[in-house]
């Protein structure tokens, strides 16, 4: 019973790049799992791990790029096992996903009506082309692009910004898959249009019942849209929390930092903002601490040596700092 | 679209007279004429001058090539084949047919081999058969035409007697084999070379990704998403192909002996014969401008981006 809630899940999850210069640990062993109709946010700054963990689950790692541990099992079956075909079969059916620039993801050379229909008929080759079309109008007009019956015979450079956004989301739905990734979708859209698409993520996501990854930097969208957040840094999650306990209650240092350098839409004076002081780690010569050590007001001794495990918080709340442990310990002793 | 190649014709009738002029003044810049020889005396040579009107200023010569050009007529050969109407030695001899076709052929080459071999290259890049690619196309677009076929000539005429040179004789297929590869080397070399770079260009964009996060065959990402795309910089080139084709038939045709019309060219100019140097270049000139048209077309039907009208503003 309680397998059948989960849609996907991460167990110590490790992805490597192996360059020239080394090894990058780009992903090094997270884990979560995600119910079915759930959003999660993953958040943390550039660099994180963040795409590269998407990536991962959707077998799309660019050399050199390699799961180098841990499993990703989908409605109880072993991605990592599947043959490059069965990951053909399954990317866009099971899983899609949209990407942080829209104004470069479609085709310039085909309408968007071919790449919708595209995405339909690589996944079903019984559909026919009328049945494809209407089921493409039909999803553009879903995505609420007026006039879809002349808009889909149109090429991407006569959509805007937002309006492509739309047709990259429409295109990843049209399977209906059970999750979608969403990688920054927002990032590179004017501010009053990241609100249109985000209210337009919402209500689909709850019309189709699509679980989502939401990857971003602004912890705003987080709130807006998920149930759940993630917050990485440097290839690992430090904190996982439900979004009110992490708004509320956040735990480890990095998060408060995260949240506080936030810029906040209700105040009035965003100049106050705290970024987090330092520059994130060279993933090539990782510290054999906390990660986040050379960064930490609060770093103690044993931060430097030793990799802090995951405290539960309780309510499906984990963080991985020693400072759990320091008070666990200290109220022990009391 | 019809505006537009309507405005794009009218202003080939202004390339076409600039090049007239410059072919024309040039010409007579470079001193001899066509009825100079060793007996000729200078009252022969007056007198067939006054003839043909070359004893007439430079400029009423050039305005009555226009005036008999704009109704068709090419005038007569001075000295080739004195006296024949150009209009026949040009259309009625097989040579503008011959040059039509082994260009044709040599362009088909360039094209049919030399972009499926970028895309072979770039498919492959970084194993040993994209570097071997590499090395023959960098040899090919480095070695000038006429060293190309002088070395065909030698070593496969001459040396292994494996293919015929022209003489007289032109049904065999064999007979073209080496001219069209002096003709095409170069083309197909670069062709190749462009559609590499523009095919892993292609290979790298973002939508690219969409396709593979689509679930998309890698077949159909290759041959769909990346090859059209990476064909618009190759179109581009194929004017200059022409170009470069019907220039280089210049050479091949006069080291292979072709009977063509690059060949006769050749000829005329060293002979000065005047009006067939004008004529032929007015029918080269003309079809370079008419097939570089038929290409701006054949772009904007591969990049929808392109609206043919607004690229004039
Ligand atoms: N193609 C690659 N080759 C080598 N290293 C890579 C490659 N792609 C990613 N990495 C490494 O993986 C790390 C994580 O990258 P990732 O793209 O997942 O970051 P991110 O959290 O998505 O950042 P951003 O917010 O900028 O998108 C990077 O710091 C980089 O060192
Ligand atoms: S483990 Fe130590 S260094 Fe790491 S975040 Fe916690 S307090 Fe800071
Ligand atoms: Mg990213």
């Amino acid at each position: 019973m309680e397998d059948n809630k989960k849609l996907i899940e991460i167990k110590d999850l490790k992805v490597s790049f192996f360059t020239p210069a080394g090894e990058v640990k780009a992903v090094d062993g997270i884990s979560y799992e995600l119910g079915y109709n759930e959003v999660m946010g993953v958040v943390g700054e550039s660099g994180s791990g963040k795409s590269v963990e998407a990536y991962s689950i959707i077998g799309l790692l660019q050399n050199p790029g390699k799961v180098t541990g841990g499993s990703i099992t989908f409605e109880g079956e072993d991605l990592l096992a599947y043959t490059p075909e069965q990951m053909r079969q399954f990317r866009g059916n099971k899983v899609s996903m949209i990407f942080q620039n829209p104004m470069t993801c479609l085709n310039p050379v085909y309408t968007i009506g071919n790449q919708l229909m595209e995405a339909l008929t690589v996944h079903d080759d019984k559909i026919t082309k009328e049945e494809a079309r209407a089921r493409a109008i039909e999803m553009l007009e879903k995505v609420g692009i007026n006039n879809a019956e002349k808009r889909i015979n149109q090429y991407p450079h006569e959509f805007s910004g937002g309006m492509r956004q739309r047709a990259m989301i429409a295109m990843a739905l049209i399977c209906r898959p059970k999750l979608l990734i969403a990688d920054e979708p927002t990032t590179a859209l004017d501010v009053s249009i990241q609100a249109q698409i985000l209210e337009l993520m919402k209500e689909l996501q709850k019309k189709e019942n699509t679980s989502i990854i939401f990857i971003t930097h602004n912890l705003g969208v987080v709130a807006e849209i998920c149930d759940k957040v993630s917050v990485m840094y440097a290839g690992r999650i430090v904190e996982q929390a439900g979004v009110e306990e992490l708004f509320y209650n956040p735990q480890h240092p990095y998060t408060k930092g995260l949240l506080a350098s936030q810029p906040r839409l209700d105040e009035e004076e965003p100049e106050r903002l705290i970024p987090i002081e330092g520059t994130p780690i060279d993933l090539l010569n990782p510290p054999t601490g906390c990660n986040f050590g050379p960064r930490c007001k609060n770093c103690m001794k044993i931060c430097l040596t030793k990799k802090p495990p995951y405290a539960d918080l309780g309510d499906g709340h984990i963080s991985a700092c020693w400072l759990h442990f320091k008070d666990l310990k200290g109220k022990k002793e009391e | 679209m019809l505006w537009y190649i309507l405005k794009r014709l009218l202003a080939s009738v202004g390339t076409l007279l600039v090049v007239l002029a410059i072919t024309f003044f040039l010409m007579n810049a470079v001193p001899g004429s066509p009825f100079i020889t060793e007996k000729s005396t200078p009252e022969q040579i007056a007198a067939a001058n006054a003839k043909y009107g070359l004893d007439k200023p430079l400029i009423v010569q050039f305005k009555n090539y226009l005036v008999s050009y704009c109704h068709g007529d090419f005038g007569v050969s001075l000295k080739m084949q004195e006296g024949t109407p150009v209009t026949d030695i040009l259309f009625h001899q097989g040579k503008f047919q011959l040059s039509i076709k082994l260009g044709l052929i040599a362009l088909l080459v360039a094209v049919i081999i030399g972009i499926p071999l970028g895309c072979i290259a770039a498919y492959n890049r970084g194993t040993w058969l994209d570097g071997f690619l590499r090395v023959v196309t960098t040899i090919g677009v480095a070695i000038p035409g006429f060293v190309l076929a002088t070395l065909l000539l030698v070593t496969f005429a001459v040396k292994l007697q494996w293919l015929p040179t022209i003489s007289g004789s032109l049904d065999s297929f064999n007979v073209y084999v080496m001219p069209i590869v002096s003709l095409s080397f170069y083309y197909v070399c670069y062709l190749s070379k462009l559609t590499r770079t523009s095919m892993l260009d292609a290979i790298n964009q973002d939508y690219i990704r969409t396709a593979r996060a689509k679930g998309v065959t890698t077949k159909s990402i290759v041959i769909k998403h990346a090859l059209r795309n990476s064909l618009i910089p190759v179109i581009t080139y194929i004017g200059p192909v022409i170009a470069g084709i019907i220039t280089g038939s210049f050479v091949v045709e006069s080291t292979f002996s072709v009977p063509g019309l690059g060949k006769y060219f050749v000829q005329s100019v060293l002979a000065r014969d005047y009006t067939v140097i004008m004529a032929t270049t007015f029918v080269l000139s003309a079809l370079v401008i008419f097939m570089n048209l038929v290409v701006d077309i054949a772009y904007k039907i591969v990049d929808p981006r392109i609206t043919l009208s607004s690229r004039e503003d």
